[in-house]
């Protein structure tokens, strides 16, 4: 699953302030913000990740509510992605204590889609995602890390060659 | 499991679990009182069924020509089997309640029981051996709840994840639970000098323990 030589896998993650990002109940989330988006940058598999104007991080982009953090990046591999999520320990350990920062959500509040290998999705095309995540449950257009689908054989076969369909 | 049904199958798989080394059919047709091809038979059934793993080996001390056939030897798989009769489900009751607890945010309310948990077993482990070392406690308990520590230099990683299916399914709240576990047991067993932290590693639990920075015990 996940041929890293055609297509990359595209993540987006949404949360709900506990309370705004400058207060101290978030002073912790905001203080480890730096470090762990430094090391997604340099872990194996990395592709992209939005930033907002300042460029550090996304957290100033604010497309559904005052409240609503977004965060997205894409990976060449569901492997190397979950490795970065899962199995990074200041990450997890931030997964961890995420109550602390950000609201239950009775909903999904992560959705995992293929792309083709050049593509860099917008929020439009995110929120699109997990709105059928969150209609359908998961399927091979939009899934999670709990029931993952292997890349559409389209998809990979019109990243692999021929240039003229890729886009 | 129905390839368990068998008395004398059940005998020959528990003997051969129980062992700490790869176990032939004579070993095994000894140690369960029957014939060697009886063994042999019930043997090649478990492996089938994905209960034994088997390799191929020379006795030790036995090599080079002359020195026979590799023998078949068997072991537990390392695959993962739940059994219960009647059948029952506890991994799908634990699954929903899983996601109960992330979509309510009850996280905090789950670490909080495990590290009474952890507590319950760190007092118990301290009041059967009160002059134990804090780390040989330490080590027992977690060994007796499943975790199969051991010491990679001054760190103890932790084999075997208890809820390893789970885990893998909800790290956040799992790992979570197992960090706030082993926190409760080493407060509870005295061991100010060990602190837990998360540091996943391939096919371990992600807790590890540690002495704590600010310790020279």
């Amino acid at each position: 699953m996940g041929d890293v030589t055609s297509c990359h896998i595209a993540q987006l993650n949404v949360g709900v302030l506990q309370a705004p990002l400058d207060s101290p109940q978030l002073a912790d989330f905001v203080a480890a913000l730096g470090q762990v988006n430094a090391i997604a940058d340099a872990a194996p598999g990395f592709v992209w990740r939005l930033r907002d104007g300042d460029g550090t991080d996304a957290t100033s982009l604010r497309p559904r509510g005052p409240d609503l953090l977004v965060n997205m990046s894409v990976w060449v591999s569901l492997e190397s992605l979950r490795a970065f999520v899962y199995r990074n320990g200041q990450h997890l350990d931030m997964l961890r204590r995420r109550r602390e920062f950000f609201r239950p959500l009775d909903e999904a509040h992560q959705v995992l889609w293929w792309i083709p290998r050049e593509h860099i999705p917008d929020l439009d095309e995110a929120f699109s995602k997990l709105d059928v995540l969150r209609r359908d449950g998961s399927g091979p257009d939009a899934f999670t890390f709990r029931e993952p689908y292997p890349p559409p054989v389209t998809l990979a076969a019109k990243a692999q060659g021929d240039p003229s369909s890729a886009r | 499991m129905a390839v368990l049904d068998d008395p004398v199958r059940l005998r020959l798989y528990d003997y051969v679990c129980g062992q700490d080394h790869e176990v032939s059919r004579d070993e095994a047709a000894g140690a369960a009182g029957i014939q060697r091809g009886t063994a042999a038979l019930h043997l090649d059934k478990l492996a089938a069924a994905g209960l034994l793993s088997v390799t191929f080996r020379r006795p030790a001390g036995r090599s080079g020509p002359g020195a026979g056939r590799p023998a078949k030897l068997y072991s537990r798989s390392d695959a993962e089997h739940q059994l219960s009769v009647p059948p029952r489900n506890y991994r799908a009751a634990a699954e929903m309640l899983a996601e109960v607890a992330e979509v309510t945010g009850a996280e905090p309310a789950v670490q909080r029981v495990a590290r009474r948990r952890g507590a319950q077993a760190g007092r118990a482990a301290r009041t059967a051996n009160p002059s134990a070392s804090a780390a040989d406690l330490v080590a027992a308990s977690l060994a007796a709840q499943g975790y199969q520590p051991y010491l990679d230099g001054p760190v103890m990683r932790l084999r075997n994840c208890p809820f390893h299916v789970l885990a893998d399914r909800h790290p956040p709240l799992i790992c979570g639970m197992n960090l706030a576990l082993v926190e409760g047991l080493l407060a509870a067993a005295g061991a100010g000098g060990l602190a837990a932290r998360l540091d996943p590693q391939p096919g371990d639990c992600c807790v590890v323990v540690c002495p704590s920075k600010n310790s020279d015990s």
